[in-house]
């Protein structure tokens, strides 16, 4: 109808099998308030030409208005999209930017320096391949510098940029360079990076950004952007097991039922056992279906819609998984929270954990450890406050399928929703290293299988029923013997008031102490077998 | 440069590299380009909206983010189709031969459209020329989007809306959340970390639904050319009588366009990189007459896309006004 089939143009078909061989790299640019990330990013688009005439003319009219720079262009101005975000010159939520060269396409997340705006900052981190942790190197290395380090680390970023920017501030000294890239390498030890490249740079002038800076020649490295365009993200190759977490079932008709979801990791082809979890039931593949026509395979990062040879329960919310290699399957799970709210988080607290496609009921049943900012070590803690980062156990209302998240983002990741205002208040990542121990530690294990369950503490409201219901009974007893004895009913009665009121008390103070002693505990494992919601997986 | 390597899970990082080791490079073509993981996400995006809202709409607004929005939907469902009725919010100032594309796509796909345009609206005759660009989107579009998401008592709409067209959308959630009343509160989006999108809201509460938020124009028109997707004709250059006013060409599409003394139309060949209201969206010079054309002339173009569109400009921080006040 519209469309112009047109004649293809040599020029477009070059254009096109160049432009698909691009990678595309999406990173972070993160650090304190005022150490110039926005900036950076203004600078960066502006020198890679990605600014049209008509968005450079605007940017010259609000740098005369809001602008920082007495006059010059305010390149902050390009990403601080929000009123408020010009007005208190200030980055209060996640922007996103494209831009391409000959040899990648990127996508930025310039994220908020403010404290009080690190969940959005979480929000850019979470699917960046790399981070610029930018250092004003007048201040060096900030609190904030190091919270927003340990959120890179936390949430599986490898690759870091050290940018210290601002170094036309104090006249581009070696010496001030090396001191802070030093000061970082040292607390950053622990933090799992895999490549750390420390650049010195000025946002505001351009030094080092796009061309290498004349004033300061003792620095031999690559500038910023070619940095981005050759540093290399791919992950370690190695088959990973398939994953399907299915969103949809896709119903039109009687005779057709296929699985929808996007694939997160592996591959898969016609003909293949799969696992669907957490019921545990195999079955085959059968046929992948997409608008296009069926496929032959499909790979991590396609959308697709499976059918399976057998009349399987499968909803939304449950992985379908390679049979070989399935995930875990819990109704706990040990993770490691990223707590946003300003209420703080304590043991007994309800959640909706959203975990893949699947939903679930969940509560804190206890707060393990708090991660110190300052010394990035465990501390003991109860509760967490905004913007803290610790270990905690859920109960989950029923099992579901994870991984953990060293083994995939995608279903080894997590939200925790309020039940009430539904606001989005955790980032959690299932904790690999404690159900590997914990399921190494059983010499039942079945092929990986064995799921965990950790020894809880006992709360407060059990010990109370259990001295109750105990004492009821004793009373009971008590009651009847005094009467035996005494034959008087106003005496027996006393006697066992007494005692119900003086024994309750007691009791549940013995409860209590027991509950926090962990002597003689063992800690318990089941497998899937043995467990009603999994059947059929061992 | 400084840079150190460390094992996975090492204690300590090795020495520094006096070379300043560069990382290796790796030029191979991915198994998925660009525009396939766009597409995946998208197809995503919808799913997840589907399954965690009740009543669910597409806005429709004809240009080709919409069309691209309209083909991912039906590749999403496939073999089913869309779950969801297609919602035209019409201010009657739609160039005509989008009114004509839009009819003919929903005969031919068979999908329920809806169209809606402000009652009050219509009979204070409200328009762009009488009443200013402001005054016109405001009752047109944005009350008009309101009352059509209350008298059907939709909770979700789907918005071709990217990240790349403004500066307040490149802020915004991919699940947008709307306040009782439609507003747009910036301070308080949800994080949305990996790709886990929270659909919960309490009554009242609705979203809005940007799959389309990682794409840029070029990333669009690449789309609409690997898919062959049907896109309005006015896209494509053409002869065409315009005026030029305020820097603007503004194509004479009916006779409602009043000319000012001395005015004259002209033809001039011309095509359009956004379509909205005629009187409110100029045209640009130009002869790509095919996708190819329009790729190129993308790739070289010196203005942004939302250059012609006089409704973003109106006020310092405009869209992002609208936006709290319920425009899409």
């Amino acid at each position: 109808m519209t469309v112009h089939p047109a004649p293809e143009s040599f020029m477009l078909e070059g254009y096109l099998a160049a432009h698909e061989r691009k990678s595309l790299l999406r990173f972070i640019t993160c650090g304190s308030v005022d150490d110039g990330k926005s900036t950076l990013i203004g600078r960066l688009l502006y020198e890679s030409k990605r600014l049209f005439d008509d968005q450079i003319a605007a940017l010259e009219r609000d740098s005369r208005k809001h602008g920082t720079q007495a006059g010059s262009i305010d390149f902050a101005l390009l990403v601080d999209g929000l009123a408020s975000e010009r007005e208190q010159g200030i980055t209060i939520d996640v922007a996103y930017r494209f831009f391409s060269t000959d040899r990648r396409t990127f996508i930025v997340a310039d994220t908020p320096g403010h404290e009080q705006y690190t969940r959005n900052m979480a929000t850019g981190a979470s699917t960046a391949d790399v981070a610029i942790v930018l250092v004003d190197a007048r201040k060096g290395i900030t609190r904030q510098t190091r919270r927003h380090s340990l959120l890179v680390s936390l949430l599986g970023i490898r690759h870091v940029v050290l940018a210290i920017n601002k170094m036309d501030l104090v006249d581009w000294s070696e010496a001030k360079f090396t001191e802070i890239v030093t000061e970082f390498q040292g607390f950053s030890a622990e933090l799992g990076f895999e490549h750390v490249t420390a650049i010195p740079l000025s946002a505001l002038h351009g030094d080092n950004i796009v061309a290498s800076s004349s004033r300061a020649r003792w620095y031999k490295g690559p500038t910023l952007l070619s940095h981005l365009e050759t540093v290399d993200v791919e992950p370690l190759g190695g088959a990973e097991p398939f994953r399907l977490p299915v969103q949809w079932v896709n119903r039109p008709n009687p005779d057709f039922r296929g699985f929808s979801g996007l694939v997160t990791s592996g591959m898969v082809r016609p003909g293949e056992r799969v696992r669907v979890l957490p019921s545990g039931l195999e079955t085959t593949v059968t046929r992948i279906v997409t608008h296009g026509g069926e496929q032959d395979e499909a790979v991590a990062g396609q959308s697709i819609t499976l059918l399976l040879s057998d009349e399987v329960d499968v909803s939304r919310g449950d992985i379908i998984a390679s049979a070989g290699r399935p995930p875990h399957v819990s109704d706990r799970i040990e993770a490691r929270l990223f707590w946003m709210a300003t209420e703080h988080l304590k043991e007994g607290d309800q959640f909706l954990l959203k975990l893949g496609a699947g939903t679930v009921p969940a509560m804190v049943v206890s707060v393990r450890q708090r991660i110190d900012l300052t010394t990035l070590a465990p501390v003991e803690a109860s509760s967490f406050g905004a913007n803290d980062v610790g270990d905690v156990t859920l109960a989950l209302d029923y099992s579901i399928a994870f991984d953990s998240y060293g083994e995939s983002r995608q279903t080894g990741g997590f939200i925790l929703i309020d039940r009430e205002s539904f606001d989005t208040v955790a980032i959690g990542l299932v904790d690999g290293a404690e159900s590997r121990r914990d399921a190494g530690s059983q010499p039942t294990r079945n092929d990986g299988q064995v799921t965990w369950l950790k020894s809880i503490r006992e709360q407060k409201r059990r010990s109370v029923l259990k001295a109750m219901s105990w004492r009821v009974i004793g009373s009971v007893a008590t009651v009847a013997a005094a009467f035996v004895l005494t034959q008087d009913t106003r005496l027996a009665t006393a006697i066992g008031a007494i005692e119900v009121v003086t024994k309750l008390v007691l009791y549940y103070g013995h409860e209590r102490l027991w509950a926090r002693i962990r002597f003689g505990l063992s800690i318990a494992a089941k497998q899937h077998g043995t467990d009603p919601q999994s059947s059929g997986a061992s | 440069m400084i840079s150190w390597r460390e094992a996975w899970g090492g204690r300590h990082a090795r020495a520094l590299d006096p070379q300043g080791h560069e990382p290796k490079t790796k030029l191979f073509r991915p198994a998925l380009t660009h525009l396939d993981r766009l597409e995946a996400e998208s197809i995503y995006i919808m799913r997840e909206a589907v399954a965690e809202c009740d009543n669910p709409v597409m806005l429709y607004s004809i240009g080709k983010d919409s069309s691209v929005l309209l083909h991912l939907a039906l590749k999403a469902f496939y073999p089913a189709k869309p779950p969801f009725p297609l919602l035209h919010v019409d201010t009657t100032w739609k160039f005509r031969e989008m009114i004509a594309f839009r009819d003919q796509r929903a005969r031919e796909l068979g999908l329920e459209l809806l169209v809606h345009t402000n009652p009050d609206g219509l009979a204070r005759n409200v328009g762009p020329i009488t009443h200013g660009s402001e005054i016109h989107t405001d009752v047109m579009k944005t009350q008009a989007l309101k009352q059509a998401l209350e008298r059907y008592g939709f909770d979700a709409a789907f918005g071709g809306a990217r990240r790349d067209e403004e500066k307040s959308r490149a802020k915004e959630r991919v699940f947008s959340l709307r306040n009782a009343h439609h507003r747009w509160d910036p301070k308080r989006q949800r994080p949305e970390p990996w790709q886990l999108y929270n659909g919960r809201k309490r009554k009242g509460e609705s979203l809005r639904i940007f799959p389309l938020s990682n794409w840029t124009e070029l990333d669009i028109w690449l789309y609409i050319h690997r898919e062959n997707i049907p896109i309005v004709p006015l896209y494509f250059a053409a002869e065409r009588p315009v005026v030029e006013r305020d820097g603007m060409l503004i194509l004479v599409d009916d006779e409602r366009l009043p000319l000012h003394p001395g005015e004259q139309p002209q033809l001039r060949s011309v095509r359009f990189r956004t379509l909205g209201c005629y009187p409110l969206t100029g045209a640009v010079e130009s002869t790509a007459a095919t996708l190819p054309d329009i790729i190129r002339e993308t790739l070289e173009a010196r203005t942004s896309e939302r250059h012609g569109r006089a409704i973003d400009k109106d006020t310092a921080a405009s869209m992002e006004r609208k936006k709290q006040e319920g425009y899409f």
